[in-house]
């Protein structure tokens, strides 16, 4: 069953004024983030959109989330368009936005206030979270006393507390460093195997793509569109040590196989607009 | 790890708040010392300059015979009740100044004309309209504290984090829970600053509403007492102006330190 579909998705946004763009020749003053844009994700799997810097990966996010709405085609959320942000979905974004005044306990509590939960049940819920992360003895820290790691940590247990049908992730992982990405992809797999809940997460990294997935789908230059969909054929419950293995090389060659021209193409496009920047 | 590190700064930290409080105190010694010795040698003539221990004399005469009490709280309430009425009106005006663009627009510049205007020189009128008792001194202590709080709260409502609206958004948060969780929260800080700002100039504000017109209060004691040549209790006068003044910041900047520590600098400090 497919809770989300995507059909004939376009998203185009106006630039500033004073800005435009040479597309094939012709200044324009919009910018086509996606064209054609067509997916269907299945209820409760895990998928993993890559693609070339600015194909619209993150718009596409933001249109699931109803946070900004397609200029054609529709996305559907169990059926129906997406016009607004939804109780069945969650967000995890890539500079963490924790509420700086908040502990991490009561950061945690957000997503569950503005859905009118009562305190102590809510109380209830963020401290399950926090012990699922190892992040008991921190519930009384603000985020400027969590490292970063901790940080996103605290960020997905606010997700994960709203027990969302559609989880988010904008690139969460991108702004930590190599080792704790590769400890926060474990836990995070580690949670989500225990769950139902269908996961939409946008990154860079191939190897991060391939560990998580059960399909990466991969988006085409600006404007982005689905290129190609690879099942990744490993096994689960998956843990670190398969990223060494001769399965996970060979998926790896699979994806980056189709998005190494996308990349080019991008590079090129990047050359002819130099004005353009995210 | 993290939590030592912070430990040895503020240890740095208080050795330095030491020595500086020395050097300090010392200069104040070496000023008060000198301006007696001046006024024991008569090197200066005590009925324009005074001395330390005549405005120590004056002080325990003005507390001894009540004029010093009646007058303090004359003082007092008028600037409690121009400080608060500036809290009421510029703690929402501001706020809504920096959220709503509409009326940034269409008050922007009237505030601004009005922010550049010294309302002391608009102490005439409010004599003419609001008379020479405490109203007209309230007005004053209004006009004068109210500008920091709008100020301060308008430029709050500018450095709210656009990650934060996007989250709270994406958790479907109302407009006014946004408002509530996020625009409040930022604004604390701000708010303590301009509410600091805000005493200084309705301190002032009181003072110099007194000394230009009135029959009671500090300010009228100082200007009575200096048309009197009485210049011992001048500075008396002044020397509690700027106690008050001191404790009130103090205080103020305390609280403030309280609301602002998410913000992790405040042991540093």
């Amino acid at each position: 069953m497919d809770i989300i579909i995507a059909e004939k998705v376009n998203k185009k946004f106006k630039l500033k004024q004073g800005q435009n763009i040479n597309n094939n020749g012709v200044a324009s003053n919009q910018i086509e983030v996606l064209n054609g844009f067509d997916l269907k994700i299945k209820k409760g799997e895990f998928l993993v959109l890559v693609g070339p810097s600015g194909s619209g990966k993150s718009v596409f996010l933001d249109l699931v989330g109803g946070l900004s709405t397609p200029t054609g085609g529709v996305v559907y959320l169990d059926d129906k368009p997406v016009e607004a942000p939804s109780s069945k979905t969650a967000y995890v974004f890539q500079q963490y936005a924790l509420f700086p005044w908040r502990t991490a306990l009561s950061n945690i509590e957000f997503g569950l206030e503005s859905r009118g939960v009562l305190k102590e049940e809510r109380v209830k819920i963020a401290r399950e979270l926090l012990s699922l992360f190892g992040l008991s003895d921190f519930e009384d820290r603000f985020p400027y006393q969590l490292s970063g790691g901790m940080q996103q940590r605290v960020a997905i247990a606010r997700a994960l507390a709203t027990k969302p049908e559609v989880l988010l992730m904008d690139e969460p992982f991108a702004a930590l460093d190599a080792q704790t990405r590769e400890i926060l992809q474990n836990e995070l797999i580690r949670i989500w195997e225990g769950t139902e809940t269908t996961v939409i997460f946008v990154t860079h990294s191939i190897d991060e793509a391939v560990f998580l997935a059960d399909r990466v789908a991969v988006v085409t230059a600006r404007p982005g569109r689905i290129k190609e969909i690879i099942e990744i054929d490993l096994p689960r419950p998956r843990n670190g040590e398969l990223r060494s293995s001769n399965e996970f090389a060979a998926n790896r060659h699979k994806v980056w196989g189709a998005l190494k021209t996308e990349v080019n193409k991008a590079q090129q496009d990047w050359k002819l607009a130099p004005q353009f920047s995210e | 790890m993290r939590k030592l590190t912070v430990f040895q700064k503020s240890n740095t930290a208080k050795k330095e708040k030491i020595l500086n409080l020395l050097l300090g105190s010392s200069v104040i010694t070496l000023f008060l010392v000198s301006w007696e010795l001046l006024f024991q040698f008569k090197v200066v003539n005590p009925l324009f300059i005074s001395a330390p221990s005549r405005v120590v004399l004056a002080e325990i005469t003005i507390i001894k015979d009540g004029s010093l009490l009646t007058n303090l709280s004359v003082s007092a309430k008028e600037f409690l009740l121009g400080y608060a009425a500036a809290i009421i009106i510029g703690f929402p005006f501001g706020i809504m100044l920096g959220w709503f663009k509409l009326i940034r627009g269409s008050f922007g510049p009237f505030i601004a004309a009005l922010q550049a205007t010294p309302r002391i020189a608009l102490m005439p009128l409010f004599i003419i309209w609001f008379g020479l008792g405490i109203t007209s001194k309230i007005v004053v202590v209004l006009m004068s504290a109210i500008f920091p709080l709008i100020v301060n709260l308008r430029v709050a409502m500018t450095t709210i984090d656009s990650d934060l609206i996007h989250v709270a958004r994406a958790y479907g948060a109302s407009r006014w829970q946004i408002f509530r969780s996020i625009a409040f929260p930022t604004s604390l800080p701000f708010l303590m600053t301009g509410l600091r700002l805000a005493a200084g100039r309705g301190l002032l504000g009181v003072i110099v509403a007194e000394v230009f017109g009135g029959a009671e209060g500090i300010g009228y004691m100082i200007q009575y007492a200096g048309s009197t040549f009485q210049t011992d209790k001048v500075f008396a006068g002044v020397l509690v102006v700027a106690v008050t003044g001191i404790t009130l910041d103090f205080t103020l900047d305390r609280l403030g330190r309280y609301f602002d520590r998410w913000r992790g600098e405040v042991a540093v400090h």
